[in-house]
């Protein structure tokens, strides 16, 4: 052994004994929620994600209604979301100069440093009032005649939730796709430019497909990020377990749920019940999540950000 | 023919920039009217009292969040010592040792926590310490919040070490020293500001997470005392002000989250603007 090889070995085996345990956290939080559900995955198997039954006297559950509230609000962010974050990141990237657009870009991110108990907070007293005079009404009266648009307005609901999200995950998405779009060569610009393309046909020919998997990656991180939301949206969607077409109606997240009723379940089955939504809610997001980060691995792979 | 073609091509264009001149300003103008609306409704809530006194119990107006703020730093200051280390010694191997499956498998793994929805890591912390000791804890809380700072804190700590130049690690080496001494030494005086930027950021994230304390830390009336009792913090505060039916309270809970953004943006761009002062410097 080298000189110092005693030092080198001590050092360099405290390090992995630390990295090891990040393995060892992240198997556990799996290994915890699959034995803490135990009782309500003997007792209703595969059935429990698609029953739409929840009722905690009688201790008979289903999570469909909390998954469909998930995927449904998680959708309407995304609708929202998307066009604008990709719109605010090609305003930066392309059009704006560049020390302000450096400086839009801080701004930005501070959106995603807000609490989300203050983005709920907010929404309890602005958007929801908002919702309830002046935009369900409206949606009410012009488009009533869908199905996704009907009933009273109760200021809050799935609509009002999906608005919440859209602002929270808008920065996720802004500041993966300007960073994208910084990197698209310069020759492929040019190119597009020399053939006589105007500036936006230069966005749409040569820099938006180039950017294409970056966005998409950015999009599935986001939506991994929505998903598990909790505080502002269970403020804000009403937590009614329901499942109706209507997004005026209220709903019901598994986050939200969670958040609800887990210290008041009383019953081990019910704190179970409970803690089973969450392994569900923690499987659903790990998946996005890995195709989010796989994709943008790829990207990177090609020689590309990050 | 031609030209009204190209004046078409034109106007489309103009149309299109001026979109996504709209997607800036709406986003923008969100994020001024969020910070100007919290500003407003919790300065004119906001007194004295509020950082000095405890809550007062239901139907008596005043009292402040004294606990609460209190519990807030002390919650992180528990979080930083349950996560950091583990973060950081995690980042140093991943960094300086970790060019082989254990380090892929330990940047996996620290990705997948950063994905985990903060309610579930509540769970978590519910399980491995809520039931054992069948009450809630600020150390229940400390835990759900320091495995929330693992994944950021490998993960810069790691960008940051590998921004230290070979040569610089080469130097110290062909001195005599050994790697250890390198690290500790050379590559980690180098990177600190950059690890000193991570942390912050880390930190302010965190800070603000309500969903991991609800079943975890839970709640104080009063002064938690020790590790071992439920103790209070502004977050959860926020929440239970916001969702109840007095007024009095919903004041109290604009001036919280004034209290709360304040520190929250206060780490985060101090963060910034430390690491952007290293960047101008090399």
């Amino acid at each position: 052994m080298k000189k110092g090889g005693w030092g080198d070995f001590v050092f360099k085996n405290l390090t992995l004994l630390f990295a090891l345990s990040i393995i060892v956290i992240a198997a556990g939080i799996f290994y915890e929620l699959w034995i803490n559900s135990a009782l309500p995955r003997q007792a209703f198997g595969f059935s429990f994600l698609t029953k739409s039954i929840w009722d905690p006297v009688a201790e008979d559950f289903g999570a469909l209604p909390f998954i469909f509230g998930t995927l449904v609000s998680s959708a309407i962010a995304l609708l929202i979301a998307v066009p604008l974050g990709i719109g605010v990141a090609i305003f930066l990237a392309e059009l704006a100069p560049r020390n302000i657009s450096n400086a839009c870009a801080f701004l930005i991110e501070l959106l995603a440093a807000i609490p989300s108990v203050v983005y709920g907070l907010i929404g309890v007293f602005v958007l929801v009032p908002l919702m309830r005079t002046a935009v369900q009404p409206f949606l009410i009266k012009t488009l009533g005649f869908l199905p996704f648009f009907k009933g009273p307005a109760y200021g809050v609901g799935v609509l009002t939730a999906g608005i919440i999200l859209a602002i929270m995950i808008v920065p996720f998405i802004t500041t993966i796709s300007r960073e994208v779009f910084l990197s698209v060569p310069v020759a492929l610009k040019e190119a597009a430019m020399a053939l006589g393309a105007t500036h936006w046909e230069v966005v749409r020919l040569a820099v938006l497909p180039y950017a294409r998997s970056g966005i998409a990656g950015s999009v599935f991180l986001a939506m991994g990020r929505a998903m598990g939301e909790t505080m502002a949206v269970t403020m804000v969607i009403g937590n009614r377990p329901e499942i109706v077409a209507s997004i005026l109606a209220p709903g019901y997240t598994m986050a939200a749920v969670l958040a609800n009723e887990f210290t008041e379940a009383t019953s081990d089955k019910y704190v179970q019940t409970l803690i089973m939504i969450g392994l569900v809610l923690f499987t659903i997001t790990i998946i996005v999540n890995g195709l989010g980060r796989l994709i943008l691995y790829k990207m990177s792979a090609h020689g590309e950000v990050h | 023919m031609e030209l009204t073609a190209y004046r078409r091509r034109l106007w489309i264009n103009k149309l299109a920039f001026t979109a996504t001149a709209f997607c800036a300003g709406i986003t923008l103008s969100v994020l001024f009217f969020i910070l100007g609306y919290v500003t407003i409704h919790g300065l004119s809530a906001l007194n004295w009292n509020f950082f000095t006194q405890l809550p007062k119990p239901v139907g008596e107006s005043g009292g402040g969040m004294a606990n609460a703020i209190a519990g807030t730093f002390k919650l992180i200051f528990g979080a930083s010592l349950v996560g950091l280390p583990i973060g950081i010694l995690g980042g140093i191997y991943v960094a300086e040792f970790g060019k082989n499956k254990t380090g892929f498998f330990v940047r996996y793994a620290a990705d997948i926590i950063n994905g985990v929805p903060s309610i579930v890591m509540g769970i978590f912390a519910y399980t491995m310490v809520v039931l054992p000791m069948k009450h809630f804890s600020a150390l229940a809380g400390a835990v759900a919040l320091g495995i929330m700072l693992i994944p950021i804190a490998v993960r810069s700590t790691e960008e940051f070490l590998t921004l230290v130049p070979m040569s610089i690690r080469e130097a110290g080496l062909a001195l005599g020293l050994p790697q250890w001494k390198v690290i500790l030494r050379i590559v980690i005086p180098t990177a600190f500001r950059g690890l000193l930027t991570g942390v912050l950021l880390d930190l302010s994230r965190v800070s603000g997470e309500t969903a991991p304390l609800l079943f975890t830390a839970f709640g104080n009336r009063y002064w938690g005392s020790g590790w071992l009792n439920p103790i209070s913090s502004l977050p959860v505060m926020i929440y239970t002000y916001a969702v109840s039916p007095y007024e009095d309270w919903h004041r109290q809970a604009w001036a919280a989250a004034l209290v709360l953004l304040i520190v929250v943006l206060i780490t985060n761009v101090g963060a910034r603007l430390v690491m952007r002062r290293q960047v101008r410097v090399s």
